[in-house]
């Protein structure tokens, strides 16, 4: 590297961490504009922590005086931000951390003031919400890593979670409709391998494919049959909330981690497994070389086109699971386009997370929060259209992708046919 | 695609034989056969006559010729217009139902052409309707030789500056335009959900925009049933000039070259970044502009879920055109048919519409992989380079 690079390097890296202060300090005035200037002041905001239906032991509700909170959240911004214009900290993790966590609270703090606000059911429900985008971003981390481009995730998903009533209700058994879903999503999946490795079909289009027929499919099966027999063929009933004993009790935590159902625990346990399998088994480093460099995977004896197949059904049939929760993991019927975009934002959630299976599960958390919080908040009447609250995780999705991560580094090879 | 191989972009010459466009019709042209076969086994799995189903549809999308000659005599012997009229009434509501199609296939086509994969085409559809029906409503009292283009230029404006977002966010930053469009999308959805309910509701109980002025109305040449328009023809012109531009300019020569090679481009002193931000906004106005012909044209107000599908076709329709105008415009007209058809297909013989996503979904299939089709028909390889779809998450 020459001195030049070094030096546009260290003015590149002055410029970020000037904007990161500088952003930090805007956070705070904001709050104490738009949150601290329309909160009455000795109002007080009444934080939930017990679920009704939970097993939890009680705690008392945390009461918090919303203003000077508030002007804390202020102060934390500002003064991390200055902090960051005199010194620098090296991690852009934290800043962004303390920018949101701020930004977040103070902007709770103002719109439940004088209202009670159950902070347990949100975390519980940002989990559960969670669950299909974290599905959806592991289904694209397991391919992706492969080299397998796969954005049919989402016409995966609406396929499977069809299947998934339908078995089940015909069978009269949840467990049936999940095994159904898995192979479902499996072998959707393993056409779109045969297409791209086989016929070397561009990866995108053939996502595309995928998502125009799963979607044409299950909307043409939804119509035909599914509306005039909806007993028999499209009421399956959900998995029922499982309490894990002991852990269960435990206040605040416990609800939201451990009453859950089987798909929501089924997640947590495939992002440890995979995570485990990409990164400390020879599997592993079999797949990501095959997604890094193919050729020289090859040479050392590992099947390029054997590992890809695996890794991309085994995908869909983690998208197959996701699927399966729309239908009998949560509401019990099969809904035309009722995934909405799930599996797209769980690409998202894959981008940012970095094509890593712990990081994809923590944006996909991220969405999840957004997306119950925008519910809670159209509950509690905030003077902001719900529609502008409905467009947040968005937004965030665009700025996370611009700022945090810049130029996100997929697999040297994704994307690419591989021709020995 | 070809990654490894990078051809130069061809030029506009005329090198062509009449036999080699045979040559390249006949694998879409097989594709499309094919997934019209599949989609009658799916139609006979589902428990219905296929020809019954296929007859509604070509009736729906054409109409029937015997209807269409009993009409001219009608016509000659009465000079009564009603028969004629409904006579032709599918296939002019066929050729309606292509406008929106071909500048929506021209913005993915163009995009890809630049290597960008724009699946935001939906969200500026949308962008675009909402902005021309705005213009089209709000302002009052102006003739129409200023109105009507004001209008359209508004929804081509919105659905630019909504396309240009992405593209910008990708030049700067290298955000994935994948993401960032289908993020703005949502966006969209959500700004339409609020727009409509709120400031351009018009009075009454559904979330709609009011009627667009008849100044800003795209003037259609019959009477009433009969809702074809300017829009068709603007559209074809649209497609001559984004031939033109993509093949007869240095800007559309740096395009194709960026789109081709980025890395060649780059070193021959080619701008990436503007290149990426013109073409996402010459993309989004295009689908803006898909959206303007729909409801200047054909709908005159907008409505929630105006745009539903249309990002998808979109890309259907650049795929299957080859990234091509003229593929794009033979590529929407067929979709027009075939849209256009299914909803008499539903009605007259209780097929739901969704055959038809099934059987575009196949069709794109086989004219992505032509390999299975040549495998298929045992038809000799007349090999040749590929046009470069898409570039993955690019970079």
């Amino acid at each position: 590297m020459t001195n030049d690079n070094i030096q546009i390097n260290s003015a590149a890296e002055k410029r970020k961490r000037i904007s990161y202060g500088i952003a930090l300090l805007l956070v705070g005035f904001v709050i104490y504009l738009l949150f601290g200037l329309n909160t009455q002041a000795g109002s007080l905001t009444t934080f939930g922590l017990n679920l009704t239906s939970s097993q939890a032991i009680k705690v008392p509700d945390l009461i918090v005086p919303a203003l000077p909170a508030i002007y804390m959240m202020a102060a934390i911004s500002v003064f991390a931000g200055a902090y960051q214009l005199a010194r620098g900290v090296r991690s852009t993790g934290w800043l962004i951390s303390i920018l949101a966590f701020t930004f977040v609270v103070a902007f709770l703090m103002w719109a439940a003031q004088d209202k009670s606000f159950n902070l347990t059911g949100m975390l519980s429900s940002s989990l559960v919400r969670a669950t299909p985008i974290a599905l959806a971003a592991l289904c694209g981390v397991i391919s992706e890593r492969s080299a397998v481009i796969n954005i049919g995730i989402e016409g995966i998903m609406l396929m499977s979670a069809q299947a998934a009533v339908i078995s089940a209700t015909l069978t009269h058994n949840l467990y049936v409709g999940l095994i159904v879903a898995i192979i479902v999503g499996g072998l959707v999946a393993a056409f779109h391998a045969y297409l791209v490795i086989r016929f070397k079909v561009d990866q995108i289009v053939s996502g595309v494919a995928i998502n125009i027929v799963g979607t044409g499919t299950t909307s043409f099966i939804s119509s035909r049959f599914m509306q005039s027999a909806g007993d028999t063929l499209n009421n399956s009933g959900t998995f029922p909330i499982i309490s894990i004993p002991i852990l269960s009790k435990i206040p605040v935590l416990g609800p939201v981690f451990f009453e859950n159902n089987l798909i929501v625990y089924l997640t947590i346990i495939l992002i440890v497994v995979v995570h485990i399998l990409l990164f400390y088994t020879p599997w592993g480093l079999r797949t990501r070389a095959v997604g890094e460099h193919p050729k020289a995977a090859d040479t050392l004896g590992v099947n390029v086109y054997f590992m890809r197949y695996v890794n991309v059904i085994l995908g869909g049939m983690i998208a197959g699971v996701g699927g399966a929760y729309f239908t009998i993991g949560s509401v019990g019927r099969f809904d035309e386009i009722m995934t909405a975009g799930k599996g797209f934002i769980g690409l998202a959630a894959m981008i940012f997370g970095k094509w890593n299976p712990i990081g994809a599960y923590t944006s996909s958390l991220i969405f999840g929060f957004a997306d119950s919080l925008q519910v809670k908040l159209q509950i509690l009447r905030v003077p902001i259209p719900s529609e502008f609250l409905l467009m947040a995780p968005y937004i965030v999705t665009m700025i996370i992708l611009t700022g945090v991560v810049g130029r996100a580094i997929p697999p040297a090879a994704d994307g690419q046919p591989y021709e020995k | 695609m070809s990654n490894t191989t990078t051809p130069a972009p061809e030029t506009g010459k005329k090198e062509k034989k009449s036999s080699s466009i045979w040559q390249e019709l006949l694998v879409p042209v097989l594709a499309v056969v094919t997934g019209l076969i599949l989609g009658a086994i799916v139609i006979v799995m589902s428990g219905e006559n296929p020809f019954r189903a296929y007859g509604a549809l070509f009736a729906g999308s054409f109409g029937s010729p015997v209807d269409f000659f009993e009409g001219i005599r009608i016509y000659f012997t009465t000079g009564e217009t009603a028969a004629l009229i409904k006579a032709i009434y599918p296939f002019t509501e066929s050729l309606v139902t292509a406008t929106p199609y071909i500048f929506a296939g021209l913005s993915v086509a163009i995009g890809f052409r630049c290597g960008l994969f724009n699946i935001g085409a939906e969200g500026q559809f949308f962008i675009g309707a909402l902005s021309s029906a705005f213009v089209g409503y709000s302002i009052k009292g102006l003739p129409m030789i200023i109105h009507l283009p004001l209008a359209i230029s508004a929804g081509i404006l919105g659905g630019a500056l909504w396309g240009m977002i992405p593209g910008y966010l990708k030049a700067r930053f290298g955000a994935h335009e994948v993401v960032n469009t289908i993020m703005m999308n949502w966006i969209a959805f959500r700004l339409s959900d609020w727009l409509l309910n709120g400031p351009m509701k018009a009075s009454g109980f559904r979330p709609v925009t009011p009627n667009v002025e008849a100044s800003a109305e795209l003037p259609r040449f019959f009477s009433d049933p009969l809702r074809f328009n300017l829009g068709f023809f603007l559209a074809l012109l649209a497609a001559y000039l984004v031939y033109w531009f993509l093949f007869k300019t240095t800007l559309g020569f740096e395009i194709r070259s960026v789109g081709a090679n980025p890395d060649a481009a780059k070193y021959a002193g080619m701008n990436i970044i503007r290149n990426f931000v013109l073409v996402m906004f010459i993309s989004g106005g295009l689908a803006g502009m898909a959206g303007a012909s729909q409801v200047l044209g054909v709908d005159h107000w907008v409505g929630q879920g105006f745009s539903a599908g249309y990002g998808f076709d979109a890309i259907a329709l650049a795929l299957l055109g080859k990234s091509h105008p003229a593929g794009v415009v033979l590529a929407a007209l067929l979709f027009g048919f075939l849209r256009s058809g299914a909803t008499d297909m539903q009605s007259m013989a209780r097929i739901p519409v969704d055959i038809i996503s099934i059987v575009q979904g196949m069709i794109i299939v086989f004219i992505a992989a032509p390999d299975i089709i040549r495998w298929f028909y045992r038809i000799r390889t007349a090999k040749k380079e590929e046009t470069v779809l898409t570039r993955g998450w690019g970079s």
